[in-house]
């Protein structure tokens, strides 16, 4: 198929390229010129962004094993219709993405039903528990891009010591999600005013910066490249900056939940707000913008974790935590960060793929010559409310419902097909 | 008046809604007073206690107040219930209304659950107790003994002094006492504190000497032994020496001041004998006046208040 995206302002952080110009796309990469024949798509882009495709580094397809919440077909049918033309996975599958087998299993299903591009996460431990390292070489090997525990923090210094200093011959990063549970204990919100009047237990922002710092403390001594997801609070995000000025291979992910909500939005037990970290407090949502002003925080990712209506329909202690953000997430990089001046179009686009590609290793997030064709067209003055019922995913619990976006993506383009494409 | 569907939690309710709530209850407790306590005020009406909590005096207090004001009431405990055959809340709710029930009264130990049943049915629902939320017709009893004694609330200093953390009678009091005008003291270990209380208007003491200093009124919760086991205070022993309250600690308050507690007590851990007995204590009273708030409350949820305009 041949394709043109004609007139859009088209945005490559790779190298720094900003201009208003047509893109072409050849057999799935990007061409140089060629004339429009009978065979070709002409897409015209006047007045949007023409970007790398967007990578969202931090979702959950649920699938093997939880696909009532969400499979690989469905997620990432979501992931098109919010811009990104690829998503890395996290193990906490049933069974838990800790083998070759599970990790070939992704790959084949993505490749039969997948949307957009799948890069699997391998776990760090065995089942994700926290004791035995897992088979991280095989794994890399059979195609996972980086390894994480993620929902279940590495507890044990020792082993997550080990498992860096072993990641540091695979050429992958490990992907921290940095919560001291005997700090979290059975917490199910941010400790702060709002947990004292809910009468619910707090997990405090200590959870997560105990954790960041003592993993920070192991890169700078392994080596091995760490990645912080989701980073939610002002002190993790300060010891983040000052480890990346004294050249500790450190990157940091921020979710839009975390960059825009507070912990203000549990009231009345909203349960779609009831993910982990928690919102946090308003001191931490602006130190989370900061963070992703100065270049702290490298990427944007999601965190996209969908559960059923069931699930969440319950006493808020007993609902898991997790939202969907795979079709908020432009909209609200762009309603909260691009529109208000915190980031520019440039910096977000970065943010959301060249970073997080060169991060997970992959060769994304370009528009240069010869690289495949992984396109997102933004339409940065559209508008539009939050309907979790027009979403692909099957997961509905977000707590942006009924929120004004603008800024949305309309065109997802992988490897030259079209994925998404918006209807007015 | 007092117009809502459910009472959740006294953060909602304004200082009129309070004082309608307690006006209500003291023709209530003219009629538990009387050799036959029963009028037909709700009459055909159904209030279903359903309780995943033990709780003796809150439920005894609620049937006995539903059957004074002539309701029909049924009593459903968690292990006698659906509940142990896995059914969730939501469900259990939802199977109550379409029973007929007219008011549903919840006590859970987690934090939001009456609110997720009020937002499941139509009838009315009260907040019996959720975890360390709220627990508003305790306040509403403290209140209204207070009241009855000292004649307002406005301008007496509260202090509620013990396991603040995990307690839903605090957390209620502080909202009710505050909306009404009174200053509100907490006390007790730094570890049973909750974060940001200070926003909610009061002021924390760690030492009660100074917390007690001119209280006229002192609330003391209730300690779990619970809560040693978690590593929350070191032993009973240390805390009754830090915040027990005993004769001498009673003289720092004010001469008139009312002792009070939410029970069951821990005689000799939070409070000394001779004060949960002693002439400052007002914890009996308590009970009683707890029936008669609930009765004024069934009596306002339960179009009881409603039926009362028709008349007019």
């Amino acid at each position: 198929m041949k394709l043109i995206i004609k007139g859009g302002r088209v945005l490559d952080p790779a190298c720094g390229r900003d201009e208003t110009a047509d893109l072409y796309v050849l057999d799935g990469v990007i061409s140089e010129p060629f004339a429009a024949d009978e065979d070709t798509r002409v897409v015209d882009a006047a007045g949007k962004l023409v970007v790398p495709g967007l990578l969202d580094m931090h979702v959950h397809l649920r699938e093997p094993g939880y696909e009532a919440k969400e499979t690989i077909a469905t997620g990432t049918a979501a992931a098109a219709r919010g811009g990104f033309t690829g998503v890395a996975c996290m193990p906490n599958t049933k069974p838990v993405a800790d083998n070759r087998a599970v990790v070939e299993f992704i790959l084949r299903r993505a490749a039969e039903c997948g949307r957009v591009t799948v890069y699997p996460v391998g776990a760090v431990t065995k089942g994700s528990r926290g004791l035995e390292m897992a088979e991280l070489a095989d794994m890399r090997e059979a195609g996972a891009a980086a390894f994480s525990d993620d929902g279940q923090p590495v507890m044990d210094a020792g082993v997550m010591r080990r498992a860096m200093q072993y990641c540091k011959m695979l050429d992958a990063v490990i992907i921290s999600h940095c919560e001291d549970k005997t700090l979290a204990a059975d917490g199910v919100m941010h400790e702060g005013c709002y947990s004292t009047l809910l009468g619910l237990k707090g997990i405090p922002a200590a959870a997560e910066e105990v954790m960041v710092a003592r993993d920070i403390i192991l890169a700078a001594e392994t080596g091995c490249p760490l990645h912080i997801a989701h980073i939610s609070t002002a002190g993790a995000v300060a010891l983040v900056r000052e480890a990346k000025r004294r050249g500790v291979p450190v990157t940091a992910e921020a979710t839009p939940h975390h960059f825009t909500l507070t912990d203000g939005a549990v009231a009345e037990y909203n349960t779609a707000a009831k993910v982990n970290p928690p919102l946090r407090g308003e001191a931490d949502v602006q130190a989370v913008r900061e963070g992703l002003a100065d270049g702290t925080i490298d990427v944007i990712a999601t965190d996209h974790a969908p559960h059923t209506f069931d699930e969440k329909n319950v006493e808020f202690d007993l609902a898991p935590f997790g939202l969907v953000g795979l079709e908020t997430a432009v909209g609200l990089v762009w309603t909260e960060l691009v529109h208000t001046g915190i980031l520019t179009p440039m910096e977000a686009v970065a943010k959301l793929s060249l970073n997080p590609a060169r991060i997970l290793r992959v060769r994304r997030g370009t528009l240069a010559e010869g690289e495949a064709a992984d396109i997102t067209v933004i339409d940065p003055g559209l508008e539009e409310t939050v309907d979790p019922r027009r979403f692909a995913s099957k997961g509905r619990n977000t707590p942006f419902a009924g929120r004004r976006l603008r800024g949305l993506p309309v065109l997802t383009v992988v490897a030259g097909e079209i994925r998404y494409e918006r209807k007015e | 008046m007092f117009k809502r569907k459910d009472l959740l939690g006294l953060q909602d309710l304004t200082a009129a809604e309070i004082t309608v709530l307690l006006d209500t209850a003291v023709p209530m407790k003219d009629v538990i007073t009387r050799p036959i306590k029963k009028v037909p005020t709700l009459r055909g009406r159904t209030v279903v206690n359903l309780f995943y909590e033990n709780s003796t005096r809150t439920r005894s207090s609620f049937e006995l107040a539903a059957k004074y004001l002539s309701a029909d009431s049924i009593n459903i405990s968690s292990s006698s219930s659906s509940v142990t055959k896995g059914e969730s809340l939501y469900d259990t709710a939802r199977t109550l209304q379409a029973l007929g029930a007219d008011v549903i009264i919840l006590r859970h130990p987690m934090a939001g659950a009456p609110h997720l049943v009020a937002r499941a049915v139509q009838c009315a629902v009260i907040n019996a107790g959720d975890g360390a939320h709220e627990h508003p017709t305790q306040a509403l009893l403290d209140l209204f003994t207070v009241r009855e004694r000292r004649g307002t609330i406005s301008g007496l200093r509260v202090v509620i002094v013990g396991d603040i953390l995990h307690s839903r009678v605090a957390r209620s009091d502080i909202w009710g006492f505050t909306k009404l005008g009174a200053e509100v003291r907490v006390c007790g270990p730094p570890t049973l504190i909750p974060s940001g209380l200070e926003e909610a208007g009061v002021e924390v003491y760690y030492h009660m000497e100074e917390a007690l200093a001119g209280a006229d009124v002192i609330i003391m919760l209730r300690v779990q032994q619970e809560r040693q086991r978690q590593g929350m205070f070191p032993g009973l022993r240390e805390y009754a020496r830090l915040y027990g309250l005993n004769r001498e600690r009673l003289a720092l308050a004010g001469k008139d001041a009312l002792v009070m507690h939410p029970g069951p007590l821990n005689r000799g851990v939070e409070i000394s004998a001779d004060v949960a007995d002693g002439r400052h204590s007002v914890i009996e009273e308590q009970v009683t006046n707890g029936v008669a708030v609930r009765m004024a409350l069934l009596y306002l949820l339960a179009g009881g208040g409603a039926q009362h305009e028709a008349d007019n």
